[in-house]
């Protein structure tokens, strides 16, 4: 089943071409790795999904992105895209709030007001990305005391916590020590019964640990996409060989 | 060579050092001289009573009392105007030449001298729109004037609070207003209040704008509405030192440290706000 599509889609910004016509197709239930070395695009994929880049006054987006059948750039509420689509960024990014208002915050927004619901919500979305029993004592401490690993997983709490049905992850783990990152590497798996996964990675091998398919991105371009096993052991395009194996990027 | 380069060092760090003790003299030298003659004449008598004798015995308690009155109304009138353009300005409002034209004339409105806020307020308030000198049309010509500081140090809380914040906020789906309600203005609210109230301590100390507006030159009752005259504090000593014979120095320092003491109390305030906040800031 199609969670979501994208055809044709171009965006540009003050004259440069970020991306150009990418089509793909995400696949419900899947983790989609996107790898690719900097500046090939992959953030700002992400970024017109959820239509972060609407915040970019420059920027221009053509072609059209499809979540279950609904064209998201026309009669789509931008606020409702968002909860739909949740985004995990690169650097753990607390809000200067408790652990529990963090994860509450969403909820929040969306006008849940009832303190049992709510306990409900963090309890429920903190142990799903594996950091309940780590935090489950001091909930009402700033976020900020956590650990960079323990701030990501809140994060993807509280991600979690707005029940989004896709989740775009951008390079989540690139500030994140080894045993962190398979903590929230594990989350992920965890999260692929109910969600479908968008993850963004300048590591190569953490899309093949991960990642149901991958995609290939360069210089704005979607070189690739195949199953992961296919792609990291026989890529089609030599680009794709090239960058897997470390020749470039 | 290298002796060179140490003896260099040494004059420049003597330099240095005496700039900044240059500094606090005048500073030092100012509030040593009003302290010490102004000290004597701060009794309980002279701050809660009326004045008598045509200024030159008993108390300054209206012109205390007008000050407070015009600080509060100034800041009812500014605060909340200042606070929502500023958030206008950095929330809101997108990079063209209006808003370039909006901030130039802000820039502007804080370099104007505070005499010409004084003629602009008798013109506009006091016989335009009939308030009379009275509170409120003083208040307002100190609020035009304070507008600017509260404006430019509200939009530099707000541009402070980093702008990962906002984008986290509106990944999870939240509108601009709850953002900025939830997110931007709690963790500006310090910055707001330190640029508030030092700009309030400036409209406390300020003559010129209250001259028309407000100020009464002898009037020794409390204000009854806000539609009535007050005595001021700096009016009062612009009074005390050049329009009455006879006033004995001890009241004349003694009106000018209340004044000063008023002042500090109010920026002290600020910088203790500003350090606890930076104690507690978490990013």
């Amino acid at each position: 089943m199609v969670k979501l599509r994208v055809e044709n889609l171009t965006v540009n910004f003050d004259g440069c071409q970020a991306l150009k016509a990418i089509g793909l197709e995400v696949r419900a239930n899947e983790i989609l790795g996107v790898i690719g070395p900097a500046n090939s695009g992959k953030t700002t994929f992400l970024k017109a999904l959820n239509r972060m880049l609407d915040f970019i006054p420059c920027r221009r987006v053509a072609g059209k992105i499809f979540l279950d059948g609904q064209d998201i750039y026309a009669n789509m509420d931008v606020l409702s895209l968002r909860r739909r689509i949740g985004m995990v960024f690169a650097l753990p990014l607390p809000l200067p709030l408790s652990i529990f208002e963090n994860v509450a915050y969403g909820p929040r927004l969306h006008n849940q007001k009832d303190k049992r619901k709510l306990e409900e919500i963090v309890e429920k979305c903190l142990k799903a990305s594996y950091l309940w029993d780590e935090v489950k004592d001091r909930l009402h401490t700033p976020a900020f005391n956590l650990s960079g690993g323990q701030q990501q997983r809140l994060c993807i709490s509280r991600t979690l916590a707005v029940e989004p049905e896709l989740i775009l992850y951008d390079e989540p783990c690139s500030g994140l020590d080894p045993i962190s990152t398979a903590k929230v590497e594990e989350a992920m798996q965890e999260l692929k019964k109910k969600y479908t996964q968008i993850l963004v990675t300048n590591n190569t091998k953490q899309a093949a640990r991960v990642s149901d398919r991958t995609a290939f991105f360069l210089m704005g371009e979607l070189v690739e996409l195949d199953d992961t096993n296919k792609m990291f052991t026989a890529p089609k395009d030599k680009r794709t060989d090239d960058y897997i194996a470390g020749r470039f990027g | 060579m290298k002796n060179d380069a140490r003896v260099i060092q040494k004059i420049v760090f003597f330099l240095l050092g005496a700039a900044t003790v240059l500094i606090i003299l005048p500073v030092l030298a100012i509030f040593l001289l009003i302290l010490v003659n102004g000290l004597p004449a701060l009794t309980p008598e002279f701050i809660f009573s009326m004045p008598k004798m045509g200024m030159r015995a008993g108390g300054i308690f209206p012109a205390i009392v007008g000050t407070l009155y015009l600080v509060i109304g100034t800041a009812v009138f500014s605060l909340p105007l200042g606070v929502l353009a500023a958030i206008y300005l950095t929330e809101y409002a997108e990079e063209n030449w209006l808003t370039r034209l909006i901030e130039v004339a802000i820039v502007n409105l804080a370099g104007v001298p505070s005499i010409v806020y004084g003629l602009f307020g008798l013109g506009l308030f006091v016989i335009f729109l009939n308030l009379g000198a009275s509170i409120i049309a003083g208040s307002l010509t100190l609020a035009i004037m304070t507008l600017p500081v509260i404006i430019t140090s509200s939009k530099e809380a707000l541009i402070a609070v980093p702008k990962s914040f906002r984008e986290v906020s509106y990944s999870l789906g939240a509108s601009r207003w709850q953002t900025v309600k939830r997110v931007v203005l709690p963790n500006a609210v310090p910055g707001i209040l330190t640029g508030t109230i030092l700009g309030l301590s400036r409209a406390a100390g300020e003559t010129a704008p209250i001259l028309f507006t407000v100020a009464a030159f002898y009037l020794p009752r409390l204000p009854q509405s806000m539609f009535d005259q007050v005595m001021a504090l700096p009016y009062h000593i612009y009074v005390l030192s050049t329009q009455v014979p006879n006033v004995s120095n001890k009241i004349q320092y003694g009106t000018i440290l209340v004044l000063v003491l008023l002042v500090f109390i109010m920026n002290i305030t600020a910088s203790v706000i500003r350090a606890r906040f930076r104690k507690r800031k978490l990013w």
